[in-house]
C-alpha cells in the first residue's frame, strides 16, 4: 500500500492515540463535507468492533445518500429497494437468528415510502437495530420534501415552505413507534458536536445490544444536517439544526428498556 | 419411498417446500392461493424443520423479505395472486439485478384491477417478459396438474440456484383449488448454516476475517459496469434457453392439427383430443411447460408437419404471440380465449378448432 504519511518512522504503536477503525473501507466517503451520515458510519463500525462482531455481521443500506452505504461499512451488506430495508432485515434475522442485523435508513425511506415496512417490523418486535437519519429531507435525489421537513422550510418541492395545509405535518415517527410493544430502546441524538457523538455512539451500542436481549428493535433515530439539500455552509447548517430541527426533534431517549421516558 | 395423498394443488405446493428443506415462506393472503400460508401455519414445520414461515403486511413487504433471506443463500419463496404479484413487481426486478435465487408463486385470477377470484392465464405477458423494470427474465414453470404443482418446488428452487435468478411458477385458481393425488417425496433436510456458506460462496452472510465484505446490490452507477451486468443477465438467459426447456407432446406425431395450450388450458384440451380422435380428426396437444424458455424450436418443428394450429388461453390472446415468433406465418395459427374467471370446456374448444382452423 502506498505510504501516506510524512514521517512513518512516528507511527510505532506507542505513538498511536486514535485509528480508523478497521471497519471502515479505507476510501473517500461519497458525502458532502460536513454531512453527518460519515459520522454515524464511523460510530456504528466503531460499536460492531469494540463488541466484536464484525464476522457475524449483516447490514442492510437503503436508497438514499447512503444507498453507497455497502461501499464504506465493512461488513456484509445488502443493498434494499427504497424503503424495503426493515423488510429484508425481519428475513434476514428470521433466517440468521445468531447474527446481528441493522438497517440504515433516510427519512424518506423510513418514514415515507417504507412507512409500512417500519411500522410493522417495530410492531412484530423484530430483533434487529434500525438507524434512522432525519435531516429533514430527500438528499439524495436534490433536496426536496420529506415527511419530516419542518413547517416553513423550503425545499425544491415546496418552494415557498412547507404548508402544513396543503402538505401535511412533519411526522415523528420515532415518537410513533416508541408507542409499540415491539420497541425495547428508542431514542433520538446528533452528531455536531464531540459530547453529541460519544452520546450517539453509547445509543448506537445499547441498540445493538437489544440484539442480545431479544425482547424488540433497538431503535436509533440521529437529527443530522443536509448542508447541500438545505442550500448553507455546514457550520450554518449545524447552526440552523440547533434552532430549528432541535425544538421539534428534542435530543433524548424516548423509551429505554421497553418503558417510555418521554 | 415417499407417500401418497389426495391434496389441494395450493397444499400440495406448501407440503413439498417443506419437503424440499425451504428456510423461509413470506406472503400475504389473497384468494384464491391463501390456503399455501394456511397450510403452512397449521403443520408448523418452524417447529419441525426450522423453516420460518411469516405473514407479512404487504405483497412489497413479502417479496423484500424474499430478497433478504435470498441475499444471505436461504431457500425462501413466497406465493400470492395476481394483484400480489403485481405489487412484487419492483422486489423482482430487484432479485433479478442482484442475481439472486427465490421462488416465487402466483395462483393467477382475473384481471385487470380487482378484477375476479376465479382462475384465469391472463398474467402470461407479466410472468414471461419480465414483468417489472429494467432487461430481465425469470423461467417461468407452468403446472397442469397438482402432482406439478408439487414437483415444481423443486424444479424451480434448483433452477433458481443454479442461475441465480428468480424462479416462476404460473398457476391458476382452478389448478391450485383443485383435489388430485400427488406423490410426495421423502423430506430432503434443510442446509446447515455452513452448508449454506460453502453452497452460495457469493451470498452476504457475516464477513469472516479472511475474505472481502460482500455485497448484494443491483445498483452500478457506472454505465460500462449496468452494460457488463446486463450482458451477464442476457447470457445467462441465453443459456437457460438452451438448457431449460421443458414441454410435452400428446398425440402430436400423427397430428394433422394441433391445440397450443399450458397450465389448465391444456388439460381442457386433452380431453378435446381425445374429442376429436373419437370422429376420426388427427388432432394433438402441444403443452409448453416452461413459458421462458420457450419452446421455440420444438414447436418450429411441429409448426413443419401440421395444417393448423388453435392456441387456448385463458386470456385475449399472449401465449399465441409467442407461438406465431416461433412457428411463423406458413400455417393458419388462431387463438381461442376466454376470461373473467370462465374455464371453456372441451366441446367448446374441439368446436371452436373445427370453425377457426380445420373449416376455415
Ligand atoms: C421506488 C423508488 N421511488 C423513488 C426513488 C427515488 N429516490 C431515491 S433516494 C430518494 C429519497 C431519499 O431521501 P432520504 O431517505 O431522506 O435519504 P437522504 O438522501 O436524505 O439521506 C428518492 C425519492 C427510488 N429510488 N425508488
Ligand atoms: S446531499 Fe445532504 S444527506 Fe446527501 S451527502 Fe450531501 S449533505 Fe449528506
Amino acid at each position: 500500500m502506498e505510504e501516506k504519511f510524512a514521517h512513518p518512522e512516528l507511527r510505532t504503536p506507542e505513538n498511536l492515540v486514535y485509528k480508523r477503525t478497521d471497519f471502515l473501507v479505507d476510501r473517500p466517503l461519497s458525502y458532502c463535507p460536513g454531512c453527518g451520515h460519515g459520522v454515524v458510519h464511523r460510530m456504528l463500525m466503531e460499536v460492531v468492533e469494540d463488541k466484536g462482531i464484525g464476522s457475524i455481521t449483516i447490514g442492510i443500506s437503503p436508497v438514499g445518500c447512503s444507498v453507497l452505504a455497502y461501499d464504506f461499512l465493512n461488513v456484509d451488506m445488502l443493498g434494499a429497494a427504497h424503503g424495503r430495508a426493515p423488510a429484508l432485515a425481519t428475513a434476514i434475522k428470521r433466517l440468521w437468528p445468531n447474527r446481528y442485523v441493522f438497517t440504515y435508513q433516510g427519512d424518506g425511506d423510513l418514514a415515507a415510502i417504507g412507512t409500512a415496512e417500519t411500522i410493522h417490523a417495530c410492531n412484530r418486535g423484530e430483533n434487529f437495530t434500525i438507524i434512522f437519519i432525519n435531516n429533514g429531507i430527500y438528499g439524495m435525489t436534490g433536496g426536496q420534501m420529506a415527511p419530516t421537513t419542518l413547517p416553513g422550510m423550503r425545499t425544491s418541492t415546496c418552494p415557498y415552505g412547507r404548508d402544513v395545509g396543503i402538505m401535511g405535518h412533519p411526522m415523528k415517527i420515532t415518537e410513533l413507534i416508541a408507542q409499540l410493544p415491539g420497541t425495547y430502546y428508542v431514542t433520538r441524538q446528533a452528531v455536531h458536536t464531540p459530547a453529541a457523538v460519544r452520546k450517539t455512539k453509547k445509543a448506537l451500542r445499547k441498540a445493538i445490544d437489544c440484539q442480545d436481549l431479544g425482547k424488540g428493535i433497538g431503535f436509533v433515530e440521529v437529527v443530522s444536517n443536509c448542508n447541500s439539500g438545505w442550500k448553507m455552509t455546514p457550520v450554518q447548517a449545524n447552526q440552523w439544526m440547533e434552532e430549528h430541527m432541535f425544538p421539534k426533534y428534542p435530543l433524548g431517549d424516548i423509551k429505554v428498556d421497553g418503558e417510555l421516558v418521554k | 419411498m415417499g407417500e401418497l395423498r389426495l391434496m389441494k394443488g395450493n397444499e400440495a405446493i406448501a407440503e413439498a417446500a417443506i419437503r424440499v428443506g425451504c428456510d423461509g415462506y413470506f406472503g400475504y393472503p389473497i384468494t384464491p392461493q391463501s390456503e399455501v400460508m394456511e397450510y403452512l401455519m397449521a403443520e408448523k414445520p418452524y417447529e419441525t424443520t426450522g423453516m420460518v414461515v411469516l405473514q407479512a403486511e404487504s405483497e412489497v413487504a413479502a417479496i423484500n423479505m424474499l430478497y433478504g433471506g435470498a441475499g444471505t443463500g436461504k431457500m425462501v419463496m413466497t406465493s400470492s395472486s395476481s394483484p400480489g404479484i403485481s405489487l412484487m413487481q419492483e422486489g423482482i426486478s430487484y432479485l433479478a439485478g442482484t442475481q439472486l435465487p427465490a421462488l416465487i408463486v402466483n395462483i393467477v385470477r382475473g384481471g385487470p384491477g380487482l378484477g375476479t377470484i376465479q382462475p384465469s392465464q391472463a398474467d402470461y405477458f407479466q410472468a414471461v417478459k419480465g414483468g417489472g423494470h429494467g432487461d430481465y427474465y425469470t423461467i417461468v414453470y407452468a403446472p397442469a396438474s397438482v402432482q406439478e404443482m408439487a414437483d415444481f418446488v423443486k424444479l424451480g428452487f434448483d433452477a433458481a440456484f443454479h442461475y441465480r435468478t428468480p424462479v416462476l411458477i404460473l398457476s391458476d385458481g382452478a389448478i391450485g383449488q383443485m383435489m388430485e393425488k400427488v406423490y410426495l417425496p421423502d423430506p430432503i433436510p434443510r442446509r446447515t448454516e455452513e452448508e449454506v456458506i460453502s453452497q452460495c460462496p457469493w451470498a452476504s452472510t457475516g464477513k469472516p476475517p479472511t475474505r472481502e465484505h460482500h455485497i448484494m446490490t443491483s445498483l452500478d452507477l457506472d454505465p460500462a459496469g449496468q452494460e457488463r451486468l446486463n450482458l451477464l443477465l442476457q447470457e445467462k438467459y441465453r443459456v437457460i434457453e438452451e438448457k431449460e426447456v421443458l414441454y410435452e407432446k400428446i398425440d402430436c406425431d400423427d397430428a394433422e392439427y394441433v391445440f397450443v395450450a399450458f397450465g389448465l388450458s391444456a388439460r381442457i384440451c386433452q380431453k378435446a383430443v381425445h374429442l376429436a380422435r373419437e370422429q376420426g380428426i388427427k388432432v394433438g396437444l402441444f403443452r409448453p411447460i416452461t413459458l421462458f424458455p420457450f419452446p421455440k424450436k420444438p414447436l418450429q418443428e411441429l409448426g413443419k408437419k401440421v395444417k393448423g394450429m388453435l392456441v387456448v388461453e385463458m386470456n385475449a390472446g399472449q401465449m399465441i404471440e409467442d407461438v406465431i415468433l416461433s412457428v411463423g406465418f406458413q400455417i393458419p395459427i388462431k387463438h381461442y380465449g376466454r376470461f373473467g374467471g370462465i374455464i371453456p370446456t372441451p366441446d367448446e374448444v374441439f368446436r371452436m378448432l373445427k370453425e377457426k382452423i380445420i373449416g376455415g
